[in-house]
């Protein structure tokens, strides 16, 4: 849990933390999924979104079930394994002026939906689409994910001998127009890069190391508490600052030591540097720090990419202003006139 | 050789090489031929391949309106070096051969009409590029057959104009070489065989189009608000018919589209997307082919169980497995039908002609978002592929039917008290809302898994049983509201027909010849959807035996129907055949006959 906050205290969309809030959770205790569950909750509420402007979504697997624990004034869909890009991207044509949140797992997108996943990115569909990834498949009890690292053992599995699937370096190669890594561990980060997230316009793919503490949490897996808080390496001290929201820098920071990244609704990411600086426009800078990072065993956390020019897909197809699930038969159905005129046009 | 005159009633073979512009001329021909007021079809026999391989077109003229595919044919054109010997030889006695004349291969039959075509001399002479000049060969046999047979040289003309849309030059071109191979004939060739082809006085109240085009335009005037779709034949065009068609009708005047239209990454993504549209409030569809079907499988069960309307076309090609993806069959009925794991019940619907795609096109929508479930259309590659002479394309008689569904101001007057999964009007059919309204009461989650009347997760025995009960209520809802069949009776008949889809005008005709030929009467009924009507049922009850015609190895309607209703079964007698080709009459009438005279 959070910060507490006090009762009956609103934001400026007049609501408050419960309004937030979702099922209680029916993951293990100490599941990394709950505590990033968490931050949307808090993220949501501090960036005074009204919830019936998202919509949630979710595949199959541990990480699939968690739309259910926060937010329970959006819709949501908990669709199939592996095919919650299929089924956003087809609900993000309803009505454009929803935001949309995905939540799927390492065997969701990496194994059986990575082909959807790698589409959805390339298309640069509106969706904060967050990888709750812990190397394993817990809802089936414990068999190796795809981001397993080689040489994890596991009770009942043995030893893993393939190589692992990089969330990050898959978004990037398709061209994914906002990256970050983070660790369900270091909360504030997992928080403000939600909110950047938020309010990127196109895909933001978020990998967040979340550990499975019943299958995969020994001191030496890749996906452990211990792990993560002994290898987590960030780029970056990250903090997001909304739109309308003066940005207080003076003195704070030292000239040179931050970049500031601004979103299309005005919003700027602060990017504090930490021992070296990091463009996170630079994708070529990006595969080679990930690669770094690999070689190095570090957990590099931070918004890795960003690019905030291309346009998304429903940008493309240049919709009318109306939300299209709010068109009526005047808006569809061709008026009668139009049907000699189409006959005429066949022989 | 003076044998009688045959006006209008013979078909025509065209054999080429596919990826030669053949498909221009045959389609020519084939226009120009309706436009002389003859009842005619087309049936393009091609094969799974870009340029290079042997590809059939068979015109059959048939002044009485039978537009079934035929046996024959009694006019061949070979214009294949590799299939000659197979092209001749399938000529039927007494009938005619024409042939490029640098396929130098003996000429085997003596009892037939030969006419030599020299092909490549008159192309050559056509003032075109050396690029455009294979295109153009084949107006040749066109020009030769339209001198022979006696084609309407007008009606060539309209039927290239309408091609080209237009374009003069391409015309011209065209037209040009037809024009140069008639005279060439007339001056050439001594006609010697009986076949002719001449104007009829019929007003025409058709049309010609092909399935997928009607089915695009059907959902335009449905209001298809999303498509998703993954390349596949037979299915390809009518998603592309969409692409060419929603442009035009349903963008408004600033440019904007209410429409979107997405090749998506395989059939899983293009129904996953459809899924997605449909449960957030839009007209959502996919179009794909048995292939595509098996894909969707397990969404189509979640959008079944979670209530999500979706129209799915399958254009029907010839399976199992990659099967002849460029031949038909109506061999997905069973697989869709029971499509899915678990206890699953689908709405199919039937179209038996391209104004019914058109229809169907519309209704589907209608159908899918009344009932909230998925709602399957089948065709099939003759019937989406083929280009048909069909009554025109009918406005839609009856408003949209958006079905139960709740905004702002109707969650206001209901306080905020509603259920999704509850049956409120005892039609199993409950209400939904769609993202995007801001009530404070109207989100609820979907999943795929077990829940409660309020949509929340349970696993509870007794919710699920009851939720399942009220889906199969639902389907018997679904009963009253699909389209009915389409019966004809012979008066004094006993004996019951069963078909479906693409066979009708082969089934038809079928009866005449039986009725003609041994006096035998029967009744027909089309089947336009599934689940079966109330008049499906008194059919059935009403006659003693019932063939069900249709184009796949196992009779899988009347499997199907045997379930449905086994106290029936033993009236039930199978006709069914498939080898990739439409069903012809005779073979219908062939194997109900040899079953009546058991």
């Amino acid at each position: 849990m959070t910060t507490p906050t006090p009762t009956g205290q609103t934001n400026k969309a007049g609501l408050t933390k419960g309004d937030y809030r979702g099922f209680p959770s029916t993951l293990c205790q100490g599941c990394g999924h709950n505590s990033i569950a968490n931050q949307i909750i808090t993220a949501c509420y501090e960036l005074d979104i009204v919830p019936e402007n998202i919509m949630k979504f979710s595949g199959i697997g541990c990480s699939s079930k968690s739309p259910t624990y926060f937010l329970n004034r959006s819709f949501g869909f908990n669709g199939l394994h592996g095919r919650m890009a299929s089924l956003a991207t087809g609900a993000l044509f309803a009505d454009k002026n929803l935001r949309a949140i995905g939540i799927s797992g390492d065997g969701d997108t990496a194994s059986i939906g990575m082909g959807g996943f790698k589409h959805m990115v390339r298309r640069n569909a509106p969706i904060v689409y967050i990888v709750e990834n812990n190397g394993v498949y817990g809802l089936t009890k414990g068999q190796f994910s795809a981001t397993a690292e080689v040489g994890l053992n596991l009770k009942h599995q043995g030893t893993n001998q393939y190589m692992p699937v990089d969330i990050c370096m898959e978004a990037l190669a398709s061209k994914a127009t906002f990256v970050a890594r983070s660790f369900a561990g270091d909360a504030k980060q997992v928080k403000e890069l939600i909110k950047a997230a938020l309010s990127h316009s196109g895909i933001a793919v978020l990998d967040i190391i979340s550990p499975c503490v019943t299958f995969n949490n020994q001191d030496n897996a890749f996906h452990s508490y211990t792990w993560g808080k002994d290898h987590e390496a960030p780029l970056h001290e990250i903090s997001f600052v909304p739109a309308l929201e003066e940005i207080e820098l003076v003195g704070e920071f030292e000239q040179g030591s931050v970049r500031e990244v601004t979103m299309h609704d005005g919003s700027t990411i602060i990017l504090k540097k930490l021992d070296k600086d990091y463009d996170p426009n630079d994708r070529a800078n990006a595969f080679q720090t990930l690669e770094n990072a690999q070689m190095n065993n570090w957990l590099l956390t931070g918004l890795i990419y960003i690019d905030t020019t291309r346009p998304t897909l429903t940008d493309i197809y240049n919709l009318v202003d109306t939300p299209l699930n709010r068109l009526t038969e005047p808006d569809l159905r061709p008026a009668p006139e139009t049907m000699d005129k189409i006959n005429a046009r066949m022989f | 050789m003076v044998a009688k005159k045959i006006i209008n009633n013979f078909s025509i073979t065209i054999a080429t090489v596919n990826g030669s512009g053949s498909q221009t001329a045959n389609v020519t021909l084939l226009r120009a031929l309706f436009k002389m007021g003859i009842p005619v079809s087309g049936k393009n026999l091609f094969p799974s391949n870009i340029q290079g391989q042997p590809t059939w077109y068979t015109i059959r003229l048939n002044k009485d309106g039978y537009t079934a595919r035929c046996d024959g044919p009694e006019v061949v054109v070979g214009m294949n070096a590799a299939s000659f010997t197979h092209d001749l030889a399938s000529v039927s006695p007494g009938g005619a051969f024409f042939y490029s004349d640098d396929i130098k291969q003996p000429i085997t039959r003596t009892d037939i009409s030969v006419y030599p075509m020299p092909v490549k001399v008159i192309s050559r002479a056509a003032n075109v590029s050396p690029a455009l000049r294979e295109y153009i060969s084949n107006m040749v046999y066109v020009g030769v057959l339209a001198q022979i047979l006696g084609i309407d040289m007008v009606s060539l003309k309209q039927a290239l104009y309408f091609h080209f849309k237009g374009k003069a030059q391409a015309v011209d071109s065209n037209f040009g070489t037809i024009d140069a191979s008639a005279r060439w004939a007339a001056e050439n060739l001594k006609k010697t065989d009986p076949f002719f082809a001449q104007p009829m006085a019929t007003k025409s109240e058709y049309i010609m189009a092909d399935g997928n085009t009607a089915a695009a335009l059907g959902a335009i005037y449905g209001g298809v608000q999303f498509a998703a779709w993954y390349p596949i034949t037979p299915a390809s065009s009518l998603a592309e018919s969409l692409n060419i068609f929603l442009p035009q009708l349903r963008k408004k005047q600033d440019g904007k589209a209410t429409y979107a239209v997405l090749q998506a990454e395989d059939e899983l993504a293009a129904i996953g997307m459809a899924v997605g549209a449909g449960w957030a409030g839009l007209r959502a569809m996919t179009s794909t082919s048995g292939p595509g079907i098996s894909l969707m499988s397990e969404y189509s069960g979640l959008a079944y169980f979670s209530e999500v309307p979706i129209v799915v076309w399958d254009v029907q090609r010839v399976g199992p497995s990659t099967g002849l993806p460029t031949r038909t069959a109506q061999a997905d009925l069973t697989s869709t039908y029971f499509l899915g794991h678990g206890d699953t019940q689908f709405v199919i619907l039937l179209p038996g002609s391209v104004q019914e795609c058109f229809e169907f096109g519309w209704k589907a929508f209608d159908l899918a978002e009344r009932l909230q479930t998925p709602v399957f259309v089948l065709s099939d590659l003759d019937l989406g592929m083929n280009q048909w002479m069909t009554k025109p394309f009918e406005y839609p008689d009856v408003p949209m039917d958006r079905g139960k569904v709740l905004w702002e101001k109707d969650l206001e007057k209901l306080a905020g008290v509603w259920a999704r999964y509850k049956d409120v009007d005892g039609d199993g059919i409950p209400f939904r809302t769609f993202p995007g309204n801001r009530h404070p009461a109207a989100a609820y989650f979907t999943r795929g898994t077990g829940h409660d009347e309020n949509a929340r997760y349970t696993e509870g025995a007794e919710n699920w049983e009851a939720n399942m009960v009220r889906l199969k209520h639902k389907y018997d809802t679904a009963r009253t509201m699909v389209p009915k069949p389409a019966v004809s009776n012979m008066k004094g008949s006993e004996l019951g027909i069963i078909a479906f889809g693409s066979t009708e005008a082969a089934v038809r005709e079928a009866r005449d010849i039986m009725k003609k030929k041994k006096g035998l009467k029967s009744d027909f009924l089309r089947l336009r959807a599934l689940p079966c009507t109330k008049e499906v049922f008194n059919f059935i009850q009403k006659h003693e035996r019932i063939y069900i015609v249709e184009a796949n190895r196992d009779s899988q309607l009347r499997q199907i129907l045997s379930a449905v209703m086994p106290d029936q079964a033993r009236k039930f007698r199978p006709a069914a055949h498939n080898d990739g080709l439409p069903l012809t009459a005779n073979w219908i009438q062939d194997a109900i006959l040899s079953q009546e005279e058991k």
